[in-house]
């Protein structure tokens, strides 16, 4: 019979990779692990390490987005040997003598081999000088302290000085790190208030939110880009979903803080591929110059 | 005896720590009663227990810890944005929504002068019962609220009009609404307009300082704390339940975050703290307000007479200069 053949017709829905759902606790995602397969977080797939580094982290099957850190966020869009670092000499006090902070920084300069939870210099990114800071969501949890707030303030400071574009990415799912109290509170005004630096001078500022970018962070720079990017599968918000929830008492809808979400609510300009991003860059920066006023 | 138990009633909720002086008012009345009733000459007695009484305020009211201060920054009976804009101004009008999307009650300003000078003053407006409370969402504003702050603010500014900001917010709304309609964004947007702003700005903490929902009001050119006030990265609960996964540490969160008043006056955040009357501004809140009144005009007339360009410069500084680290 004919109906018997729509009968055993399977059902497929089709589902774009950012109006996929996020894991449920997306903030205990774990960094992908030293063996020589990695599973897939929302399709299963097991993709080999090296396949995986290959496709810039994104899993092929499903173009889920696994997390990068701040040095491999340079190699994919930096022009090579086109990097040079500032402000690597500032360092990180215990200011309010919070239990164990020391130790927590030593950890994350341990994993991350970094000083601190940013990268921030003179960048070049398809022969376009830029002044291009990155977070690294290793380093506490990506949160702002005064040595991250400092370095993005001396970097937005920087470009309006040489009037040059500035690239922040953010990574911060802590926020305003609480180990500083209300020092890393004042970050979010001090970065953010540089930012009229850069409108003064029309300098362009692309602000571009990765996984997770969240608290202090969204609710300061992060959030005033001339342009504002998203990569696809990042958490973006200003409170975390856990408090939500338990404020409410409401389930949480699919899909709620998450790129696509911000996207649709009109926080974000774009969502771009992490094999497109360099690209949509560099035809930002073209846009807008190549740079600065003269067009360098 | 009937005017005592009114205020009683009155000043709402008997705080832990004050139980002791409580219990010694308690007794003084009993005895007072027992006098009158039976006739008996006790005045001696009575005046010896007021004496300790006396001294037991003292003891106790002036050597609080920050987690019995939130206490009192968090009393029921605590003035509220509106009770002090009454208080100190004259002529106050009031000033509603956001003109793009609604009217949010948690943010509450307008048009007044303290004493001749005319100002925009603005703020979180707790509620004063939970009926109340419902409505201004326990003083917790939505996205619209900071946007009506900005509103107003920037008019101010059009207006060469200096802006008065008082906080009392326990923190940014967690909620779903608040999140679609971008809270972060317009946290972060208050903050940078601010300081783009030429006009003078005081910023009052008057009772909770919670993280970025305070700071969307807190880019001022002097920032002032009253005595049981506090002003914090993250509330002391959240912080508690972050560092031992134990919410009821929050006492000891709170002494660890270095969120008094004291604290933060050495920390240069806070430019100078105002005296509450003894046990707290619900206690008295006619004093308090006239210590604020004071202490905003001191802060505020000298900065009148700054030039625009002045008053950005000082306050772009001032939030340049936060932050700790070793160079080198």
């Amino acid at each position: 019979m004919l109906k018997d053949l729509f009968k055993t017709r399977p059902k497929y829905v089709t589902v774009r990779p950012d109006q996929q759902l996020r894991r449920a606790e997306p903030a205990e995602r774990k960094e992908i692990p030293d063996g020589l397969w990695v599973k897939c977080e929302r399709c299963d797939q097991i993709t080999y390490q090296k396949d995986l580094a290959k496709n810039l982290k994104v899993c092929p099957k499903c173009d889920f987005h696994f997390r990068i850190n701040a040095k491999e966020r340079l190699n994919l869009l930096v022009d090579a040997g086109e990097f040079q670092e500032m402000d690597a000499n500032l360092k990180t006090i215990n200011i309010l003598n919070f239990p164990d902070y020391e130790n927590k920084i030593k950890k994350s300069q341990k994993n991350t081999e970094l000083t601190e939870g940013i990268l921030s210099g003179r960048a070049k990114i398809g022969g376009i000088s830029v002044i291009l800071a990155v977070m690294d969501f290793g380093f506490i949890t990506g949160s702002m302290g005064s040595v991250v707030g400092e370095k993005i303030t001396r970097a937005i400071e920087l470009a309006a000085t040489e009037q040059l574009p500035l690239i922040l990415i953010s990574a911060g799912g802590g926020g305003a790190r609480m180990q500083e109290g209300i020092n890393s509170l004042m970050q979010m005004a001090k970065t953010s208030q540089a930012l009229n630096l850069l409108s003064e001078k029309s300098c362009l500022y692309i602000s571009i939110l990765t996984d997770p970018t969240m608290g202090g962070v969204f609710a300061s720079f992060a959030s005033l880009g001339d342009i504002v990017i998203a990569e696809p599968d990042a958490l973006i918000g200003f409170a975390g979903p856990r408090v939500i929830q338990q404020t409410i008492r409401q389930t949480l809808p699919p899909g709620f803080q998450t790129s696509q979400f911000q996207l649709e609510h009109g926080y974000v300009d774009m969502i771009v591929m992490r094999k497109d991003l360099k690209a949509t860059l560099v035809q930002l920066l073209r846009f807008h110059g190549g740079g600065n006023r003269d067009g360098n | 005896m009937v005017e005592v138990t009114e205020m009683a009633i009155n000043l709402g909720p008997i705080l832990e720590f004050e139980k002791p002086i409580n219990e010694l008012e308690k007794q003084i009345e009993e005895i007072k009663v027992f006098s009158t009733e039976k006739k008996i000459d006790m005045t001696q007695q009575i005046e010896a227990l007021e004496e300790r009484l006396d001294t037991l305020r003292r003891e106790i009211y002036k050597n609080l810890t920050i987690w019995q201060k939130i206490q009192i920054a968090r009393h029921p009976k605590r003035p509220t944005c509106l009770d002090y804009i009454g208080m100190i101004c004259t002529d106050f009008i009031e000033i509603h929504g956001d003109r793009l999307f609604r009217d949010d009650p948690a943010l509450v300003g307008g048009l007044a002068y303290l004493d001749e000078i005319p100002v925009t003053i603005l703020g979180q407006q707790k509620g004063k019962s939970t009926k109340d409370n419902i409505y201004r969402n326990f003083g917790q504003p939505h996205p619209e609220g900071y946007r009506k702050a900005l509103r107003l603010m920037q008019q101010a500014d059009k207006f060469n009009r200096p802006i008065v900001c008082l906080v009392d917010v326990v923190g940014a709304y967690p909620g779903l609404e608040a999140e679609e309609r971008g809270q972060g964004e317009a946290v972060a947007r208050n903050i940078r307009e601010m300081a783009n702003l030429s006009v003078p700005i005081i910023v009052v903490i008057t009772g909770e300082g919670g993280s970025g929902g305070a700071l969307a009001t807190g880019v001022g050119n002097k920032v002032l704390i009253l005595e049981n006030a506090y002003y914090s990265v993250i509330s002391p609960e959240g912080c508690a339940s972050i560092l031992w996964k134990d919410a009821s540490k929050a006492a000891d969160a709170a002494a660890t975050l270095k969120i008094s008043p004291d604290d933060l006056l050495q920390m240069e955040i806070i430019d100078e703290v105002i005296p509450e009357p003894l046990g707290g501004a619900h206690k008295n809140p006619t004093d308090t307000g006239v210590n604020l009144k004071d202490v905003i005009l001191k802060h505020l007339r000298p900065l009148v007479n700054q030039t625009r360009e002045e008053n950005r410069a000082q306050r772009y500084q001032r939030f340049r200069a936060y932050g700790k680290f070793l160079e080198g």
